[in-house]
């Protein structure tokens, strides 16, 4: 088995795991024997799949003609002269369906056709995820049962009626919070009870390996397209840093993948620290987690001292998660990136700002990068694209019109 | 030697485990209930330790373990409530949980409890094999508890030799693809596949579980392997105050009404 803790190779390794699917130390399968054989389905056959000409081939018609691929890399102007630099927004807001999401359920509906699957599964805490998962089950003609928390059901109303209207069944899963995890949960029972017509389309890069990297590397597309527009915007491929929102984390391991052995540039992930990280009220799991097993992988996971996962809380439904994608982890522990909680209040007032700066209404969960602007300080002459990961739609509850 | 290997060695058909969530009904209840378990005629008792997201587990084991959450209950507590149970009973005791609170407890420091108190083996379903392998094994050897594996109707024979092979005390054989709790009836396919199991020679005996709820799906286990593990059933005849007794009573019916009683 491969090291990918070589420090002689740097952190390139760190973009990919090993073959049991451990990031340094965070990652791994740990799933009950009933999901063993569909992981191992998946394992054993992701990387031959989604390297195959045909799959490629397919996969990038579909993003560049369904999905709308590549989106801009848009040089923000008036955001730039507020905060004394250079900001470029990647508007993975202009995806079909309002988010990056769709890159990655494009890719796996694609692999669920390889593997022979009719019946396709997936969690949703924004709704975006599943979303985009009804649509390309609504391209491919596959049924499509999406679990959601009941407490997001109500406040991501708008998403709910888009899955129901491109035939999804949208099932509330009713169990703790009511939000993310819990639908998670609902999703892997949902897999245990149906393992050999069934594909799970996760939306971030948590779950069992092989989960994390497939959905990296499907996601990889965002950093693949930023080195070619920066590199013809401003003549460089490669920014000084690099800012997204992470919840599981798969907007900003997309963003974050192409970049990562270039030490040269910044990771910054920003989490959504609720009401604030010591209010008990929080989603941030990298300033308070340790490591530890959800959803069966190693990562750091905000939980009890008697190892019992902690209720998480954030304004942003697709960042209330007590857990982080275990690249991110790893990302952390070897330094190679930086991750800061920001506040509900803060997120909002991003995404008024940009509104009002640059007419785009960011999704809640994109807002929270944005904040890392007011956070973080810039040279003048520095170059930093901020992920723009979603559009605000489906948030104008939480924005009220103010 | 341990009172799993005792028990094998003395009996190896119609063997009842009985499953119950530690801390529930009443949080320090747990030592009692193994007691009327034993007294009633559970051949084996395993105390599931309850976590937060019961990935694995029906509506009844989420419920039961939220609840015993709620009430306090840890592993830490359920080794309080274990210290001195040996000295009530000897049957055969299994902690089963999933893998998180264990480790957060400390691996090492759990397994000395374990033997401290007197539990015989560990089920840990979302313990990779490999993993095991290269950081629980020579623990759970140094103090004596038998791991106890999962295999399913979608396990390879290859793999279910693995486990097998791995396993020390008995096999447990999840009877459908199922989240426990579920199920109505063992059908053929499932017969057949108890049999294949049978049929295989395993180093360790193997007990059926999930889904087994009647008399009927017990004696239907018990008919192709050594025996069937009873949970949610057993956890819902809690909730109705049904005594453990009665419970096994009724589980283990003779096959033939005895009309003169």
């Amino acid at each position: 088995m491969k090291s990918n803790t070589d420090t002689a190779t740097g952190f390139s390794s760190l973009r990919n795991p090993d073959e049991a699917g451990f990031y340094g130390p965070f990652g791994g399968a740990f799933v009950p024997e009933m999901l063993y054989p569909n992981v191992e389905e998946l394992r054993s056959k992701y990387l031959e799949i989604i390297g195959s000409e045909s799959f490629r081939r397919e996969f990038l018609n579909l993003l560049h003609d369904y999905a709308g691929r590549p989106t801009p890399l848009y040089f923000a102007k008036r955001l730039s002269e507020k905060y004394n630099t250079h900001v470029y927004l990647k508007r993975e807001d202009l995806c079909h369906t309002g988010a990056h999401k769709i890159n990655n359920t494009i890719g796996q509906i694609l692999l669920a056709r390889h593997l022979g699957k009719h019946r396709i599964i997936a969690e949703t805490g924004a709704g975006q995820h599943g979303v985009a998962t009804a649509t390309v089950c609504a391209l491919m003609g596959m049924e499509c049962v999406v679990y959601m928390g009941a407490l997001d059901i109500r406040r991501q109303a708008p998403n709910v009626a888009r899955m129901r209207m491109l035939g999804a069944t949208v099932v509330p899963a009713t169990s703790g919070n009511q939000t993310l995890k819990d639908a998670t949960n609902e999703a892997i029972r949902d897999w245990i009870c149906n393992p050999t017509d069934t594909h799970y389309i996760i939306g971030s890069v948590v779950g069992p390996h092989p989960y994390p990297d497939l959905v990296a590397r499907l996601q990889s597309v965002i950093s693949e397209e930023m080195r070619r527009q920066l590199a013809e915007k401003t003549g460089r491929e490669t920014p000084t840093a690099i800012l997204a929102c992470v919840g599981g984390g798969s907007n900003a391991a997309g963003a974050f993948y192409h970049f990562i052995e270039e030490q040269g540039v910044k990771l910054y992930g920003a989490e959504a620290a609720g009401h604030g990280i010591h209010t008990g009220e929080t989603a941030a799991t990298i300033a308070l987690g340790k490591a530890g097993i959800l959803h069966g992988s190693l990562s750091m996971l905000m939980q009890t001292s008697d190892g019992q996962v902690v209720e998480p809380y954030s304004i942003s439904a697709g960042l209330d998660y007590p857990g982080v994608g275990p690249m991110h982890a790893a990302l952390v522990h070897f330094g190679r990136a930086t991750y800061l909680p920001v506040s509900d209040e803060q997120a909002l007032k991003s995404a008024h700002q940009l509104a009002r700066l640059e007419g785009i209404i960011p999704a809640l969960e994109s807002a929270h990068a944005l904040a890392l602007l007011e956070e973080l300080s810039f040279g003048k002459s520095d170059e930093v694209v901020v992920c723009l990961s979603g559009r605000g739609d489906k948030d104008m509850g939480a924005y009220g019109g103010s | 030697m341990n009172n799993l290997k005792k028990l094998f060695n003395q009996k190896n058909s119609g063997l009842l485990a009985v499953y119950f969530t530690a801390g529930y009904p009443e949080i320090d209840g747990t030592a009692d209930t193994i007691v009327q378990l034993a007294k009633a005629g559970a051949d084996i008792v395993e105390v599931g330790m309850p976590f937060s997201d019961p990935l694995a587990d029906g509506p009844t084991i989420q419920q039961s373990s939220k609840k015993a959450l709620e009430q306090g209950m840890s592993i830490g507590r359920l080794f309080g409530q274990l210290a001195g149970i040996r000295a009530r009973t000897q049957v055969p005791l299994v902690l089963m949980g999933y893998l998180n609170p264990v480790l957060q407890f400390g691996l090492q420091r759990f397994c000395k409890q374990c033997r401290e108190v007197g539990v015989d083996g560990l089920i840990l379903p979302d313990m990779p094999l490999q993993w095991h392998e290269h950081n629980c094994k020579s623990l759970f050897e140094e103090y004596d508890l038998g791991s106890i594996f999962l295999v399913t109707p979608q396990t390879s024979g290859e793999r279910i030799r693995q486990l097998d092979e791995a396993s020390n005390g008995f096999l447990y054989a999840v009877s459908t693809s199922s989240t426990t709790g579920g199920n109505r009836g063992f059908g053929p396919e499932q017969q057949a596949y108890f049999q294949r199991l049978a049929n295989m020679n395993l180093k360790n005996p193997v007990l059926a579980g999930f889904g087994i709820s009647t008399h009927e799906d017990f004696s239907t286990v018990c008919r192709h392997l050594n025996g069937g593990v009873v949970g949610s059933a057993f956890i819902r005849s809690q909730e109705q105050g049904i005594a453990a007794r009665e419970f096994i009573g009724n589980l283990r019916l003779p096959d033939v009404p005895n009309l003169s009683d």
